[in-house]
């Protein structure tokens, strides 16, 4: 495996793109928990909201300087490593990402120095302003990262056309590439469980406070508002799931066989797995626990007409089940304990009783790592998923890699990146422990 | 085609402001060591502190671009420069965690090691970035596929050395300029020496680099446009001397943003029409027209340019504008 560059290069970017992944999805989410707290600062001008504001600033700077520093990587990636797939897509999947740099990363990256070197040279006006266009940026930044993305899902608005160099996907209308199938769900679900991901986070930290009795004015408030939030972000994700699930029937079939382990096509109704272990070998799920069925339900709403299984697809062009199932299942299951989590939370607050269960607050504490782990295993579902294919039924993966790249040099940088990445992410962790034990009282003006 | 030229201009322009941006923060980087106070490397981390993030998008966009306009480039670029380039974005890594983490924590060996990492990364980053233009100029070994056939010790050539030491002095230079205007009392005259003795060493720098590029690149010829900007260029680093001299270091600023700019337009007349240059045989070239994308995307991609470039532009000006002036140190800064 470690001389094998195709294989190097996968893992590289799956470690590059996961390590990223830790940090953009607090900061998208986080930006606009922070634009109603600093609305707030400007609209009534209590100390508390200043606090609020400042307090999540610093922990939205840290994280957003590590989103930046491996996010470059990222940028630079498709070029390093995966040369004939840049060559091959670069009329149409370039467009997005340089979109993305000059409308949205400048956008964030220019006012982000305001938002955190700004408190005492600018207005509280032009500071919400900052703060607005911070928590936009990062929204739309991850709009053209999933237009592009979601192209390599269902491609559309493009034409192949022979060049000297090989062939080669051209567009022909950037809005159908924009507006790909897939484009409208992912992008939903993806800034859903941001916000669901910010709101966790901020809920975790306030449920400490309250807890150990420390900033409890502060906690609350903060709670309150991440709660709304969540609530917003645990319904809104699920509801942007299930319309992708419906997408992903229509056009990539093998990849929901793989999410559901479904490996030979039956008459009637296919069941969803609650439970179970794929065994690829026998070609079954072992341990299986199902509501017969409901699959069927759920992507094409009758209860009775068969969902297309593995079976159905050429061996070479079908995906690994395992990661994908594993990791689909998990997704699903902490979606739905998200859910469960928020509401009970929401009722409890509409009877005035959100801060009387202090089990209810440890919850919240220990529930911080969940969302990371629901988003992770959600990429990898989506993305072994899509496996062979770099693009849908258009490229292979293996024919998307540098061929000019050895696998000496791949490994090397992924040894590389692999530490550097563990060690800041090691000092991230340090840093934020620190501020949060320090807490928001520290802060004079 | 002329939405190709129009294509290689921007491109330019994309390199030019990097060059002149982020050449100004990485000079702050490089000078950052030669500062022994903690207040002093304080001030030096937050005078770039609010606008580095910003410079550095500049480099992400000419990538962005160049992957979307000149997808054969991108992909034959940044391919065959595999090594140096993870080596510059390692550097790049380290700088932003520096300045990030190096506040958070008061321990004098904590922040030594980030003053270190800080200035190191930001020495190296400056040197690759030279190399890889002097290797641009002299072109690379791709073959007719754009696929690189040579190896990491092919980029160390004299030219290439000597555009990374212009590189490096040339930033500094720039930084201790730019620093002249963030930095009152004793750092302040610290800088006003410092300037004095970089725009000479500069000098020297680009009177060899003249020297070497016309003797080992064949095509970079005296024409008529090259002579024209070499004069300016001429023109440009002799009044940054003189200004630096003076102790002008605000207008010395500006005329040697007016030299950075005439060195980039040089080296883009010298490349023009290419983007890579083949050393195996020149018709393995990648130029502007058989490495563009197609012109619908190059059109629609032109028209998101003129569209939202003026708009980052004013926004830019807007935050420099908010931090004017000399650092005040306070409970916000790094």
């Amino acid at each position: 495996m470690l001389t094998d560059a195709l294989m190097l290069a996968r893992i590289q970017f799956a470690l590059t793109a996961m390590f990223h992944y830790l940090y953009p999805p607090l900061t998208i989410g986080l930006g606009w928990i922070m634009v109603y707290m600093s609305y707030q600062r400007l609209k009534t001008g209590e100390e508390i909201y200043d606090k609020m504001a400042r307090f999540w600033t610093i922990i939205f700077a840290v994280t957003f300087a590590m989103g930046v520093t491996t996010g470059i990587v990222m940028e630079f990636e498709f070029g390093t490593n995966w040369s004939e797939y840049s060559r091959f897509v670069g009329d149409v999947f370039g467009s997005p990402l340089a979109a993305e740099a000059l409308i949205s990363f400048f956008l964030e990256s220019t006012f982000l120095g305001i938002l955190v070197f700004g408190w005492n040279r600018v207005s509280k006006k032009a500071h919400f302003f900052a703060t607005l266009m911070v928590a936009l940026g990062a929204t739309l930044s991850a709009l053209w990262i999933i237009v592009a993305n979601s192209w390599q899902h269902t491609p559309a608005g493009f034409h192949i056309v022979e060049t000297p160099l090989g062939p080669r996907a051209e567009i022909i209308s950037f809005w159908q590439m924009f507006f790909n199938p897939s484009t409208v769900g992912r992008y939903s679900h993806v800034i859903f469980s941001a916000m669901l991901n910010a709101a966790f986070f901020v809920m975790s930290i306030s449920a400490l406070y309250i807890l150990k009795g420390k900033h409890e004015e502060f906690a609350r408030r903060s709670l309150k508002i991440a709660l709304i939030f969540g609530v917003i972000g645990a319904y809104f994700t699920l509801f942007a799931g299930h319309h992708q699930a419906i997408v992903v029937a229509r056009h990539q079939p093998a990849k929901l066989a793989a999410f559901e382990g479904h490996f030979k096509t039956t008459e009637g109704g296919t069941p969803y797995y609650l439970f179970g272990i794929p065994n690829e070998q026998e070609k079954k799920v072992d341990y299986g626990l199902t509501i017969p069925g409901f699959l069927s339900f759920l992507v094409y709403f009758d209860f009775n007409k068969p969902v297309k299984a593995l079976d159905q697809f050429p061996i070479e062009d079908q995906p690994p089940v395992i990661l994908p199932f594993f990791t689909f299942h998990l997704m699903a299951g902490l979606g739905m304990f998200f859910i469960a989590l928020t509401t009970l939370s929401l009722f409890l607050w509409w009877k005035s009783k959100l801060f009387d269960y202090r089990w209810l607050l440890w919850v919240f504490v220990f529930s911080l790592p969940l969302p990371y782990i629901a988003n992770m295993a959600g990429w990898i579902a989506a993305e072994v998923g899509r496996q062979p294919w770099i693009v849908q039924d258009l490229l292979r993966t293996k024919d998307g890699v540098s061929p000019g790249v050895s696998a000496s040099q791949v490994l090397g940088s992924t040894v590389m990146f692999t530490t550097i990445y563990s060690l800041l992410f090691i000092l991230y962790v340090f840093i934020l422990v620190k501020k949060i034990k320090k807490g928001p009282e520290i802060i004079n003006h | 085609m002329l939405i190709n030229v129009i294509w290689f201009v921007l491109m330019t322009v994309l390199l030019m402001v990097y060059a002149i941006l982020e050449g100004f923060d990485l000079g702050v980087g490089i000078l950052h060591l030669f500062t022994r106070k903690n207040e002093h490397r304080r001030i030096l981390m937050n005078s770039i502190g609010p606008v580095w993030d910003g410079n550095e998008v500049w480099l992400i966009t000419f990538g962005g671009a160049l992957f979307a306009a000149f997808p054969t480039a991108y992909a034959t670029v940044f391919s065959a420069f595999y090594t140096p380039f993870m080596m510059l974005l390692t550097t790049l890594i380290f700088r932003a965690a520096s300045m990030e983490f190096r506040s958070k924590v008061e321990s004098p060996v904590w922040q030594n090691i980030w003053d270190v990492l800080f200035s190191i990364s930001s020495l190296v980053a400056t040197l690759l970035l030279g190399v890889a233009s002097g290797n641009a100029l002299i072109g690379i070994a791709i073959n007719e596929k754009g696929i690189f056939q040579g190896n990491f010790f092919s980029f160390l050539n004299p030219l290439s050395v000597i555009t990374g030491l212009f590189a490096i002095f040339l930033f500094a230079l720039h930084g201790s300029l730019y620093l002249q205007m963030k930095t009152e009392e004793d750092l302040n005259y610290q800088m006003r020496k410092t300037s004095k003795v970089l725009s000479f060493i500069v000098l020297i720098l680009f009177a060899v680099l003249t020297v070497v590029s016309f003797s080992t690149v064949a095509w970079a010829k005296p024409r008529l446009i090259t002579s024209i900007l070499g004069l300016i260029a001429v023109a440009m680093l002799g009044l940054t001397l003189w200004l630096s001299w003076k102790e002008k270091g605000g207008i010395a600023f500006l005329s040697n943003t007016g030299f950075i700019a005439s060195i980039i337009l040089i080296f883009a007349s010298n490349m023009f029409p290419y983007l890579v240059r083949s050393t195996i045989n020149p018709a393995f070239s990648l130029d502007i027209y058989n490495s563009a994308s197609s012109p619908k995307t190059l059109t629609i991609m032109l028209g998101i340019v003129l569209a939202v470039l003026p708009i980052v532009l004013v926004y830019t000006g807007y935050v420099y504008w908010v931090f004017r002036g000399p650092v005040k140190l306070d409970e916000t800064s790094y």
